[in-house]
């Protein structure tokens, strides 16, 4: 069953990339340029991702374990470390260059040519050695800001 | 296209929506670059075949949705350095920072999370001056 609902859970989500035009690398693009030829269509995506999902918090807050029998995820503690800046800057970075996320990018693996699955790998194998690099500059620990 | 902001709602609606199953049935976060990054670095060997199941469909639904039809193209550039440096830029980002547009934008700003929100302004103002440098000023992209 668990299985089941991380299926249709994936295949759904990549539907919903698909049709918003997240898979569309020069549509994500332009609602970057903000400078330029600004495409205002990432905030219908982002605003319709966002009101089910507050939704869903709300019915989760009044719950103790998800329909599976699972604990809910705790909220995070509020810390903004170095980590996590540094980390959005450098995808902010990457997203701007390519107009690839990781969920588009693996959404559009069966489509996107050699380009996609290029940087797919390279996504990957920077995602096999952060943990190492991540240990190597804070001795394990979170660094504050 | 002048329709395109119907298509962005709708698709965003079934992401949120997915991404609201995902919790509410079993209990997790849909994070892309998480559930992607703890299958390849051995964090998330605990829960493996449920991230692999979430991939498969993530990668198989737009196939068949995509399939034959030429119209859909991700248009990434062909410069192989730049597609390397960006996959490279994402992947380390996204793990450093423990979220993605997914995990950050989607899941943490809809239950008002701080790290969340931060997260997201900054990949936001990132993405921004990226385009800004390398598509107005160096004119790579």
């Amino acid at each position: 069953m668990r299985l089941v609902i991380a299926f249709l859970a994936g295949g759904l989500f990549g539907a919903g990339l698909l049709i918003s035009g997240m898979t569309d690398t020069r549509k994500v693009q332009g609602w970057l340029d903000i400078f330029g030829d600004w495409d205002p269509t990432l905030a219908f995506v982002l605003g319709g991702a966002i009101l089910p999902m507050a939704l869903a918090w709300r019915i989760a807050n009044t719950r103790t374990a998800s329909l599976l029998q699972s604990p809910l995820p705790a909220p995070p503690e509020p810390v903004i470390d170095r980590n996590l800046v540094l980390g959005s800057g450098l995808f902010g970075a990457g997203w701007g260059l390519s107009g690839l996320c990781p969920g588009p990018a693996m959404a559009s693996l069966s489509f996107g040519g050699w380009q996609g699955l290029t940087f797919f790998l390279a996504m990957v194998a920077a995602m096999m050695i952060t943990p190492r690099v991540r240990n190597f500059w804070t001795g394990g620990r979170e660094a504050p800001i | 296209m002048p329709m395109d902001w119907i298509w962005g709602l709708v698709g965003g609606l079934m992401i949120g929506s997915a991404a609201a199953l995902f919790l509410l049935v079993s209990g997790r976060i849909m994070g892309a670059s998480g559930l992607l990054g703890g299958l390849v670095d051995g964090s998330g060997r605990a829960n493996w075949a449920e991230r692999l199941a979430f991939i498969a469909g993530l990668v198989a639904v737009p196939a068949l949705l995509a399939g034959g039809r030429a119209e859909t193209h991700l248009n990434l550039t062909s410069n192989i350095a730049v597609v390397i440096a960006a996959g490279l830029l994402v992947g380390f980002g996204t793990r450093l920072a423990n979220g993605c547009t997914s995990g950050h934008g989607v899941c943490g700003i809809s239950r008002l999370s701080l790290r969340g929100i931060v997260a997201t302004i900054c990949y936001l103002l990132a993405g921004a001056l990226s385009v800004l440098l390398f598509r107005h000023g160096l004119g790579w992209i």
